[in-house]
């Protein structure tokens, strides 16, 4: 299984239904087992459309995406979500639930239909409780929660599936700087305990601090991909975002910096 | 509310709105004579009321009330929406005038274990019509758009009612309204198993989907993500709520809100987890019914009020509050 990539794509080809251009045109990537890798791009660019494709979310018009060497069409949802935790983009809770609920969520693919709560499933829960640092909202009801609670309870919920795999659309998108970093850290440590972490984020920082691979996005194509010193580079970024940046060494965290330069 | 207190209170209410709807009619009883004439004793006028007529009311009224109620919560579920209900989504409409067009054809008569299926075809309909409608209008299914499909379908349907009561005979017509404006007032005996067959098979499939709903009920694209089979959830919810709401139809006409109202109340006791939802929403619900058509035969005693218009007048001002809500600022959202 070490050599099989996490996820791929192969000249992977997307057209949402009704539009003209394609969402994503022959995009290749690949995401080594237990590696970091963060998809980067503009707003637009087919950042979430890749991961709903390599999900089963959206329709493949070409090529292939591929979970652990299987085509995605090829799985089944529930074996699927055993193996893959996901954190869409976006979710509206309707009614009133429990954060403890929700959360509780994340082992559905771990029971029978009519199977009780075991003592592992609690346990799950319990400790995906714990590392995104949510105990004290359990008994809230997630439609109360400010929207970095929220996240945070959505991210427990991919750990309670105690997944081999994450894929995470901006998950850090409405967090303060301390549970943006917590959030970050805890991913990290999860990729050296030997998940694998797929993360679609803005946040090119980030993104240079904590990711092995990245892959850049441009108009639904590839524009780089490889480690943050090969994708990275000032006039790469600058083409594609059609802004100048500079791209320095933080003496901080020794990783890549990008500074928007003032036009 | 602890789960004791909350299984103590569904005990409760259950048995106090049988009683009460045994012991209450046009025809006033003593506690001791009612008492007898539900254990089989005393005069045998006095029995056939409370066993012969009340009972049998009664069972009815919770079944298609506790049947209402699940359906409306499963139509809450699939479309993310507390607004969603059988009637206001033009499903009962569907139901109502495919029984009343089976009954001018003559096809099945009234009472009869094929009304049910009539309704449900006409179910079935409905809901697809206002889906595809709805859909067409916006992807999204936005609330405005679906309720305003719901409402029109609705309208269409009354129309077509109209349309083949106006064609029929009189006899066919009269008994048709009667049936139209809601009411347990023809249960007897043999109706019982007739709502019981369709109805309660249905309400156990769906309570069995418990988990399936709770996950619909975050989002398609979530719920796909935490292992769900989608479209398969989908269809199949969409099926049995419509039978449900079918059975209940086909033998009690159209009563709307009671799929509004009581999902509602109970997520506000108890929260939205399916699994402690469903099962009580059809206890709530079934005793919601038998009082709603306490009050129907009793506040204007001995005429009889449609128990339609009583479940309306509770139900109206909910969904207004409600629909009013919908629209504020959308709370937990990312």
């Amino acid at each position: 299984m070490s050599g099989t990539p996490a996820f791929e794509t192969r000249e992977l080809t997307v057209r949402y239904p009704g539009a003209a251009p394609s969402a994503l045109s022959k995009v290749s990537m690949s995401v080594p087992q237990g590696t970091l890798y963060t998809v980067l791009g503009p707003n637009g660019s087919g950042k979430s459309t890749l991961l709903r494709a390599l999900m089963g979310g959206v329709g493949i018009e070409s090529g292939g995406a591929l979970v652990d060497g299987i085509p995605i069409a090829d799985w089944k949802r529930k074996e699927l979500a055993r193996l893959v935790g996901v954190v869409a983009q976006s979710e509206a809770i309707t009614f009133p639930i429990t954060v403890r609920e929700l959360v509780a969520m994340g082992r559905y693919p771990h029971m029978g239909a009519l199977s009780p709560e075991r003592a592992t499933d609690s346990e799950a829960i319990s400790r995906a409780l714990e590392r995104c640092d949510v105990v004290a909202l359990t008994d809230r009801f997630a439609t109360d929660l400010s929207g970095g609670e929220l996240q945070r309870v959505r991210i427990a919920r991919a750990l309670a599936q105690e997944p081999r795999h994450l894929a995470l659309d901006e998950p850090t998108a409405s967090l303060d700087i301390a549970h943006e970093m917590e959030i970050l850290e805890l991913l990290r440590r999860s990729v050296d305990g030997g998940t694998t972490v797929l993360l679609v984020t803005h946040h090119l920082d980030a993104a240079a601090r904590f990711a092995d691979r990245m892959l850049l996005l441009d108009g639904g194509g590839v524009a780089a991909e490889g480690t943050p010193a090969e994708v990275l580079r000032a006039d790469v970024l600058g083409r594609v975002y059609g802004w100048e940046v500079d791209v320095r060494e933080d003496p901080v965290t020794g990783s890549l910096r990008v500074t928007p330069l003032a036009r | 509310m602890s789960r004791r207190m909350v299984a103590l209170g569904s005990i409760g209410l259950l048995v106090g709105s049988l009683a009460l709807s045994l012991r209450l009619g046009s025809v006033p009883l003593s506690t001791a004579q009612w008492w007898d004439a539900l254990w089989g004793r005393g005069p045998e006028n006095l029995q056939q009321i409370v066993q012969g007529h009340r009972a049998p009311r009664a069972i009815v009224a919770f079944l298609v009330g506790g049947g209402l109620a699940v359906a409306g919560a499963a139509f809450q579920a699939l479309l993310r929406n507390p607004l969603a209900e059988p009637y206001i989504l033009g499903v009962s409409g569907g139901a109502a005038t495919a029984v009343v067009a089976s009954l001018a054809l003559g096809i099945v008569s009234l009472g009869s274990w094929g009304l049910p299926i009539a309704a449900f075809v006409g179910a079935i309909l409905a809901i697809v019509i206002v889906l595809a409608v709805a859909t067409a209008a916006d992807t999204r299914m936005d609330v405005r758009v679906l309720l305003l499909a719901g409402v029109v379908v609705g309208v269409f349907f009354s129309a077509c009612i109209s349309l083949i009561l106006s064609l029929s005979s009189a006899t066919t017509m009269q008994s048709a309204i009667i049936w139209i404006m809601g009411s347990v007032a023809g249960a007897d005996w043999g109706t019982v198993p007739v709502v019981a067959a369709y109805s309660l098979p249905a309400v156990v499939v769906l309570m069995a989907m418990a988990r399936p709903l709770n996950l619909l009920a975050m989002g398609e694209e979530t719920a796909g993500y935490l292992g769900t089979d989608v479209e398969t959830v989908k269809r199949l919810t969409y099926a049995v709520a419509s039978l449900v709401t079918a059975a209940g139809v086909a033998v009690t006409g159209v009563i709307g809100f009671v799929g509004l109202v009581v999902p509602h109340a109970i997520r506000l006791v108890v929260g939205s987890d399916y699994r402690t939802l469903l099962p009580l929403s059809f206890i709530a619900g079934g005793c919601f019914l038998v009082l709603s058509d306490l009050i129907a035969r009793t506040v204007l005693a001995p005429t009889e009020v449609p128990i339609g218009v009583v479940t309306a007048f509770l139900g109206v001002p909910l969904f207004l509050v409600l629909l009013r809500r919908s629209f504020g600022r959308r709370p937990g959202a990312v």
